[in-house]
């Protein structure tokens, strides 16, 4: 079948099966590996990619039901080649090790922060309870995700253009056409 | 030496990784992320029973399907001696089942197809004609007599005995126990558990007809070692094959064994002729690839009265599934095991293991263990809380009253290790420091008073890492030996190839910082190369925390070679003789006149340039090294853990875990504290929550993430890390390993937290995993067997 979407601010038009899973379809058919398959039963959160405005685990959500809708995955989160503040925290502070759950781990700080700017230590830690990291004990995800806070709100305060440290293109874009 | 250090003037510090720019942008590259053009999919069909004679595999519906291009059995297999593959404990192994499957989840065919899906629809298609045996799934009944012989392919086999083994002075031990006043008993289960990297294990095949050169890009953790097996099994000339580890999501020891879907990716390449993707999916990770621990222990403690520990004793019955495939050190069958006797300062020790078969999947050493020390570590640390108990001793005071003393390092313990250097008392003195030890006891005896259940545990552990020594460590043969090269560049800048291969643990920023350290460079000005068996010198890979004391080592003497090479080629810049040159600031200086020298870069343009050198000097800096360690270096630790326990849910909470680390001299203390924090949520995982459990027909009952729990970020305190700094005295820069110390240390702590919370209840002890269900079993007086569920 036919499937419309924008990924990370492009529009993709693809014959799918319909049983092909989104992280599969990101992928294998459009070549954005940075988001990773680790498990099947939407346990790990490796997958994280957000669909419209929420973060989803695209192991669990088919091709066709992102028709018409909004994909951002990692390979969108810097925008005109400036990283997002989350990116910068995770390389500051030692967020990952291996990696591979790391944008994941991003896609959902990202919206965390979008929805809570200044969240508690328990808060990140509830927001990505949802996700596993095998290497980093999640601490330093804890503290990269606040450093990404602190340096939106030192943003903010400096009185930078709106929307830097917020949600990227692509998440805020219009839908495309074919909206099923 | 400090980590404090700036890093441009000595390399070493908490400098952000090299790596993390790809990762963070997505760009990682994985073996799932390599894409060959023409490449095919692979997918394992897998037995759904754990012992059962195959009376017949029909493929014809499989090969008939549109998209299918190949499908391998055991048999197609067997025509090209392929069906079995020896295994890293020089047992066999099958590739794809003939005869019998051994354990459920045990690889029978092979499907090669034009997609992912299309593989996995073809599975479908096979028809496998099963006769069911009994199983033995208990390892405490394996041997019994009558029980079923798993391995009936082994020529005269008639039992499921693997191997006795056993280290230290019986007779010594034994009278030691004889004239002790206390004797402590107990018998607990390190359970069965999965590394379970994020990333599953996978290979892409790529096998060129007309060169006859096979590429694989495979999750490996030793891609030199790999392409010497795959020599030795394949008969493949080792010339040809080139190993590629890209990028892996995770290893902990699940990626050091050859796997029957990397062979079969092989072969598949070759039949088809074209490019072939293996990766399995998660259930195929935790059903069979290699599981870590099953060690059903008995341990014994002998203390005087007044609480000086004089021997201890265990006997250990080790459950190595339907093949024996752990990976170790060849003459070591029970690994490190035998450094049972821990941190303290004791006359006798023995210990006794026996393996056997089960029908389960094979393995063993896997998930950061440091080859069996965290079952040892956990054994002696739950006696020192046992005995602590019986002799009504804070747990504490008695470790500390045994602890070896920082003047008898060198020692060497009753079962033979020699630990290089260390000062425990420091470290746990700092431990109780940090977690303000007589007020956490206050604050439980107030809690008890009106009802509230919090424990504290304290485990001491020490670690041997770095195998090893050449004359007693090898694996199938191999001396574990690692090499280094380092090749500069006229401009200055290096390129350094190691053996050794990352799975997260930072070797890009770490090693160069090695460098630099002794080049007087920036790290920025240092490229590792690793994880390409073209491009990097043999060694033995990374796994048992050996990538700083052995590639670390080699890497500091390819660059004292340059350093040294350096010196002549200075001292014909200087128009001096290199003796009156000095290394001092990261360059050379002319002894008595520092305005006169120069640093590595303006050497490397001299060393290349027409500059006249002394009569056999050839000119460049390049050198290589291969480092064949003298000893293993010994990091150890003292960790208190803090929790609460609802006794009426069976509920643990984590309250507060403090970790006092001492791996030497710290290359980059930022790595090294994010490799303890990992290895501290590890011991969460097995101490509460992990298991991959068996019923009693052999069916795993740990096969998803949604049955093998892995801790998140709520499970996880905020982690209280501290550190001293003992160098090893035989490592070229006083490091030590540190990848596996908090995996090793934390089980015991979080377990002997528990059971101080549940002292008033009169619970002795409990086996992990600590789960709601098996505390409040526990509370009630009959804790639960975690390994098997009995209906």
């Amino acid at each position: 079948m036919q499937i419309t979407m924008m990924v990370n601010g492009a529009i993709v038009t693809r014959d799918v099966e319909p049983r092909l899973l989104l992280i599969h379809f990101l992928r294998d058919d459009l070549g954005l590996t940075g988001s990773h398959w680790g498990c099947d039963t939407s346990n790990c959160g490796a997958c994280v990619v957000w669909l419209d405005e929420t973060p989803v685990k695209s192991c669990t959500v088919l091709t066709p039901m992102a028709d018409g809708r909004r994909v951002l995955t990692v390979e969108g989160l810097a925008r005109n080649g400036q990283l997002d503040p989350v990116q910068e925290g995770f390389a500051e502070c030692h967020g990952l090790q291996c990696g591979f759950c790391t944008p994941g781990m991003m896609m959902t700080a990202r919206w965390l922060l979008d929805h809570n700017p200044d969240p508690s230590a328990a808060e990140i830690r509830e927001a990505i309870s949802g996700q596993a990291c095998r290497c980093t004990g999640y601490e330093n995800i804890v503290r990269s995700i606040r450093w990404a806070a602190e340096q939106e709100a030192a943003g903010r305060a400096d009185g930078a253009p709106p929307g830097a440290g917020g949600s990227p293109p692509g998440a805020g874009g219009a839908a495309p056409g074919a909206a099923g | 030496m400090s980590g404090a250090a700036d890093p441009r003037r000595d390399g070493f510090g908490s400098i952000r990784r090299k790596e993390d720019a790809r990762f963070i942008r997505g760009k990682g590259t994985y073996v799932d992320d390599v894409q060959l053009p023409g490449m095919l999919h692979g997918a394992i069909l897998r037995s759904p029973l754990a012992h059962a004679r195959i009376v017949s595999v029909d493929t014809a519906a499989a090969e008939a399907h549109p998209k299918v291009e190949a499908v391998i059995t055991g048999q197609s297999l067997a025509g090209a001696g392929l069906a079995w593959m020896p295994t890293l404990s020089q047992d066999a192994q099958a590739v794809l089942a003939t005869d019998k499957v051994r354990f459920q989840g045990q690889e029978v065919a092979f499907v090669v197809a034009q997609d992912r899906y299309s593989a996995r629809d073809a599975l479908e298609l096979i028809h496998v004609e099963y006769e069911p045996l009994p199983c033995v799934i208990d390892a405490g009944r394996a041997l019994e007599p009558g029980v079923p012989v798993i391995r009936d392919d082994l020529p005269g086999k008639t039992d499921n005995h693997i191997f006795d083994w056993e280290a230290g002075d019986k007779a010594a031990t034994d009278a030691v126990f004889a004239s002790a006043d206390v004797v402590v008993s107990q018998d607990m289960l390190y359970p069965r558990s999965h590394p379970a990297p994020l990333e599953t294990c996978g290979m892409v095949a790529d096998m060129d007809s007309v060169t006859g050169r096979l590429t694989v890009w495979s999750t490996s953790q030793a891609p030199h070692a790999h392409r010497t097996l795959f020599a030795l099994v394949a008969g493949l000339p080792e010339h040809k094959i080139r190993v590629v580890s890209p990028d892996l999501g995770g290893g902990f020891g699940n990626k050091v064994p050859i796997y029957p879907g990397y062979i079969c990716a092989i072969v598949g390449s070759m039949r088809t002729g074209r490019p072939v993707k293996w990766v399995e999916d998660r259930s195929e990770n935790l059903m069979s690839t290699s599981f870590a621990r099953d060690y059903h222990m008995h341990g014994e403690i002998a203390a005087t009265a007044d609480g000086r520990v004089l021997g201890v004793r265990a006997r250990v019955l080790a459950d190595h599934g339907s093949f024996n495939a752990t990976a170790q050190p060849t003459r070591y069958p029970a690994g490190f095991f035998h450094i049972f006797t821990g941190s303290y300062d004791l006359r006798a020790a023995h210990c006794q293991v026996t393996a056997v078969y089960t029908n389960k999947a094979p393995g063993g050493v896997a998930y950061s263990c440091s080859f069996r020390i965290t079952e040892a570590v956990y054994l002696v640390e739950r006696m020192m809380d046992l005995l602590a108990r019986e002799l009504g001793m804070d747990p504490a005071e008695l470790r500390m009253k045994n602890l070896l003393r920082p003047e008898q390092f060198p020692y060497t313990g009753p079962t033979g290790w020699q630990y290089d250097s260390g000062d425990y008392p420091r470290a746990l003195a700092l431990a109780m420091d940090i977690a303000g030890y007589p007020g956490l006891r206050r604050e439980q005896a107030e809690k008890r008073a009106r009802g509230e259940y919090m424990g504290i545990g304290i485990s001491f552990f020490t670690e041997g890492v770095g195998a090893g020594p050449r004359s007693h460590m090898d694996i199938l043969g191999l001396g574990m030996a690692d090499g280094a090269t380092l090749r500069v560049h006229p401009t200055g800048t290096a390129v350094l190839g190691v053996s050794c291969q990352t799975q997260g643990q930072g070797h890009e920023t770490t090693f160069a910082q090695i460098v630099a350290h002794e080049l007087g460079m920036s790290p920025d000005d240092v490229e590792v190369v690793h994880g390409d068996t073209d491009r990097t010198p043999f060694g033995l890979g990374t796994y048992g925390s050996r990538s700083t004391p052995v590639s670390g080592a080699a890497a500091v003497m390819a660059a004292r070679k340059v350093r040294e090479r350096a010196r002549i080629v200075a001292g014909a810049m200087l128009e001096v003789s290199p003796d009156d040159l000095e290394w001092a600031d990261g360059r050379w200086q002319v002894r008595g006149d520092p305005g006169q020298g120069a640093g590595i870069a303006e050497i490397a343009m001299a060393a290349h340039s027409s500059l006249e050198l002394p009569p056999g000097v050839e000119g460049h800096l390049d050198a290589e090294a291969v480092y064949n360690p003298p000893n293993l270096t010994f990091p150890f630790g003292a960790y208190i853990c803090v929790t609460d326990v609802d006794p009426v849910t069976g509920q643990v909470s984590v309250r507060r875990f403090i970790a006092v680390d001492d791996c030497g001299v710290r290359i980059n203390p930022m790595i090294v504290e994010g490799q303890v924090h990992g290895g501290l949520a590890d011991g969460i995982g097995m101490a509460l929550m992990q298991v991959i459990a068996f019923d009693l027909d052999g069916n795993c009952l740990g096969g998803s993430f949604m049955d093998y729990l892995l801790p998140t970020s709520v499970e996880c305190p905020s982690w209280e890390l501290g550190q001293t700094v003992t160098p090893s005295p035989h490592h070229p820069i006083g490091a030590k390993g540190i990848g596996e110390s908090a995996t090793v240390g934390s089980p015991p702590a979080i377990v002997n937290s528990v059971l101080d919370a549940l002292a008033p209840f009169g619970v002795r002890h409990a086996d992990m995993p600590l789960t709601p269900a098996n505390v409040w079993s526990a509370v009630q007086g009959r804790p639960l067997r975690t390994d098997l569920a009995i209906p």
